[in-house]
C-alpha cells in the first residue's frame, strides 16, 4: 500500500515539477512585453503585446492585411514592408518573395512575430479595410455541395467594394474548431447594393469554415468578417471580355456581370462556366436575367463529366477545351479567371499561347 | 565487463557497429516518414542528436538520483517519456526565442522527436547495460549520430531512387523497407567487432 502511495506521489510530483518548470520557462521565454509598431513613418503608432504574429497583431488593432489562407503561410498575400524589427528572413517566407521584394524589405506578415519595436510600411488603402458585423439573412442550397449565404450588415451598415473582390469570413470557435480562424470568400452580390453581401460556399469535407457554414450557421446568426480585399476586378478598356469560372469561382464573376449590366458596358462579353455534372450548375435564372440586360453577353456551359440522365446537349470537356475552340487569336481580348488553381494555371497557359498578354489575364485562385 | 569499456569506444560503437536504427530497429517510424530527401533527414537527425545526448544525461540523473533511491525503477518507462517530452518542449521554447530561423527549420521535427522510440531506447539501454554517467552520454551522442547517419543515407538513396524503375507494387514504403533491410544487413556485419551489449 505504502509503495503504491509513494509511487503515485513521486510520479505526480515529478510531472507537476516538470510542468511547473515549463510554465516558468514559458512565462520567461514567451514574454516579449509591450512593443511599439510604427506604421508608414509615424502615420499611426500602435502599442501592442509582443509574442503574436505581425498579421494577427495588426488585425487585433483593426488593421487588416489581405490574406487568403488565414495565416498558415500558404498564400503569400499578406506582404508588408518591415524596415526594422522583423528579424532574419525565414525559410517559410522565401518561396513568396522575389529578389526585388527581399531588397525592398518586404516580409510575409503571418510568419514573423512581434518581438521588439517595429517600423513597418503598408499601402494606405489598407486603412480603409474594416471589420463588419452582420446577420445571416438568407441561406439556401444552390447545389448539393454549395450554399449561398446572404449577410445583412449591421455595424458599419454599408460596404464599399469593387465587384470581384473578396472578404475574410471569421469562423468562430466551435466543436471541431478550437480557435477562431479566417477564410476568404468572394462577394457574389452587386457592388451597387452596399447594405449586404452574398457569398457562395462549397462544402469541403472536414473544412473548418465550410462545415460551420453548411452545418451550424442558421438565419439570424451573427457573422463577423473583414474586407474588402483583392485586385480581381474589371479593368476599364475596350477589349473583348472573357470570364471563366468553375465551381464557386462563379461568385466574383457574377458580381462583375452585375457591374457590366448596371454600367451598360458595351464590350463583347463571353462567360464560360464549367462544372462536372449538370446538377453542379447554379445561378441559371440569374444568368438568364443578366443575358436580357447585357446585349453583348454570351454564356457557355461546359460539363466535364455529364451523366446519362443529364441528356446534356451543350459543350463537353473542361473550360480549356471551350477556350481552345472559341478563341482564334489573342488580339484585343482580356480574360478574368476564377476557380481552382489547376484550372487557372492551365487557362493562363492556354491563353498566353493564344497570344493574350499576361498583363491582360486576371485571376483569383480558390485553394 | 561493461565498466571496462571506455566512453570513447561506446561512442563509436553506437555510431557504426551497434547503430540503434539498423541493428536495434528503433526509431523506424520517423526513419521511414522523413527520409524522402537529404535536407529534411539532416534537419531531423541534428535535432535527434541534440535531444538524445541531453536526455540520456538527464534521464541518467533522474534514474539514479530519484527512481533508484525511492525504489521506483519499474516506473522508468513512463518517467523517461515524461522527461523527454518536457525537455523537447523546453528546447522548442528556447529555440523559438533565440533563433527564429532554426525554429522554422526544426519546427515540425521537434514534436516528432518526443515519440521517437530510439530516444527512449537509448535511455533504457543505458540502464540495462549499467553504463556510468560518462558512458551514457557518449552512448546517447553516438546513438544520435548513428541514427542521423542512417537516415541521411536513406534520404540520399531515396532521392536517387526517384528516377529508378521501381515495380509498381513496391513503390513508397515497400521499396523503403527493402532498402532499410539491405542497409541493416550491411551494418549487422559489423556487430561482432565490439561487444557493448
Amino acid at each position: 500500500m505504502a509503495e503504491i502511495l509513494l509511487s503515485l506521489v513521486a510520479l505526480s510530483c515529478l510531472g507537476a515539477g516538470l510542468a511547473f518548470l515549463l510554465e516558468v520557462a514559458d512565462s520567461y521565454l514567451g514574454f516579449y512585453g509591450e512593443c511599439h509598431i510604427d506604421i508608414n513613418n509615424g502615420e499611426k503608432e500602435l502599442t501592442v503585446q509582443g509574442g503574436g504574429s505581425l498579421l494577427s497583431t495588426l488585425m487585433e488593432q483593426g488593421i487588416f492585411i489581405p490574406s487568403a489562407c488565414g495565416g498558415r503561410g500558404s498564400c503569400g498575400y499578406c506582404k508588408v514592408k518591415v524596415h526594422e524589427g522583423g528579424g532574419p528572413l525565414l525559410p517559410t517566407e522565401t518561396p513568396w518573395l522575389g529578389p526585388e521584394e527581399v531588397e525592398a524589405e518586404v516580409r510575409i506578415s503571418c510568419q514573423i512575430k512581434v518581438r521588439e519595436d517595429m517600423d513597418i510600411e503598408i499601402p494606405a488603402e489598407l486603412f480603409l479595410i474594416k471589420e463588419f458585423r452582420s446577420r445571416v439573412e438568407g441561406l439556401r442550397d444552390l447545389t448539393d455541395e454549395m450554399k449561398e449565404l446572404h449577410l445583412r450588415l449591421t455595424e458599419p451598415d454599408v460596404i464599399t467594394f469593387k465587384a470581384g473582390q473578396y472578404i475574410q469570413f471569421q469562423v468562430p470557435e466551435y466543436e471541431q474548431c478550437p480557435e477562431s480562424v479566417y477564410r476568404a470568400y468572394s462577394i457574389a452580390s452587386p457592388s451597387h447594393e452596399p447594405s449586404g453581401i452574398t457569398l457562395v460556399v462549397t462544402r469541403v469535407p472536414g473544412g473548418l469554415a465550410t462545415t460551420y457554414i453548411h452545418d451550424i450557421l442558421k438565419e439570424g446568426d451573427e457573422v463577423v468578417f473583414n474586407g474588402p480585399y483583392g485586385d480581381f476586378y474589371l479593368r476599364d478598356s475596350s477589349r473583348e471580355i472573357f470570364l471563366v469560372a468553375t465551381g464557386s469561382g462563379l461568385a466574383p464573376i457574377m458580381s462583375i456581370l452585375h457591374q457590366i449590366a448596371r454600367e451598360g458596358v458595351s464590350r463583347k462579353t463571353t462567360l464560360i462556366f464549367g462544372a462536372r455534372h449538370k446538377k453542379d450548375l447554379f445561378y441559371l435564372e440569374e444568368m438568364e436575367a443578366l443575358k436580357q440586360e447585357i446585349p453583348g453577353l454570351e454564356v457557355i456551359f461546359t460539363l466535364s463529366r455529364p451523366e446519362e440522365d443529364d441528356r446534356w446537349e451543350g459543350e463537353r470537356g473542361r473550360v480549356t477545351n471551350v477556350l481552345e475552340k472559341i478563341i482564334k487569336d489573342g488580339a484585343n481580348k482580356e480574360a478574368y479567371l476564377c476557380g481552382n488553381p489547376a484550372m487557372v494555371e492551365s487557362c493562363v497557359e492556354l491563353l498566353t499561347k493564344k497570344g493574350i498578354p499576361r498583363e491582360f489575364i486576371f485571376y483569383d485562385k480558390f485553394g | 565487463m561493461t565498466l571496462g569499456l571506455s566512453a570513447f569506444v561506446i561512442f563509436f560503437a553506437a555510431i557504426f557497429t551497434n547503430n540503434i536504427l539498423l541493428t536495434n530497429f528503433l526509431g523506424m517510424c520517423s526513419f521511414l516518414a522523413i527520409s524522402r530527401e537529404v535536407k529534411s533527414s539532416l534537419g531531423l537527425g541534428l535535432a535527434v542528436i541534440f535531444v538524445m545526448t541531453c536526455t540520456s544525461a538527464l534521464n541518467y540523473l533522474v534514474y539514479y538520483g530519484l527512481l533508484v533511491p525511492l525504489g521506483l525503477e519499474h516506473f522508468r518507462f513512463i518517467v523517461f517519456i515524461i522527461v523527454i517530452a518536457a525537455f523537447v518542449q523546453l528546447v522548442e521554447m528556447v529555440i523559438e526565442r533565440t533563433s527564429p530561423v532554426l525554429y522554422v527549420i526544426l519546427g515540425i521535427f521537434l514534436p516528432l522527436i518526443t515519440v521517437n522510440c530510439a530516444i527512449l531506447g537509448v535511455a533504457l539501454f543505458m540502464i540495462i547495460r549499467n553504463y556510468t554517467f560518462l558512458q551514457s552520454v557518449a552512448y546517447g551522442a553516438g546513438g544520435g549520430i548513428g541514427w542521423t547517419l542512417a537516415i541521411v543515407a536513406m534520404g540520399g538513396i531515396r532521392q536517387r531512387l526517384r528516377g529508378a524503375p521501381v515495380p509498381k507494387p513496391l513503390e513508397g514504403p515497400g521499396i523503403t523497407l527493402i532498402i532499410a533491410g539491405l542497409m541493416a544487413l550491411a551494418f549487422i556485419g559489423f556487430t561482432g567487432m565490439i561487444q557493448i551489449q
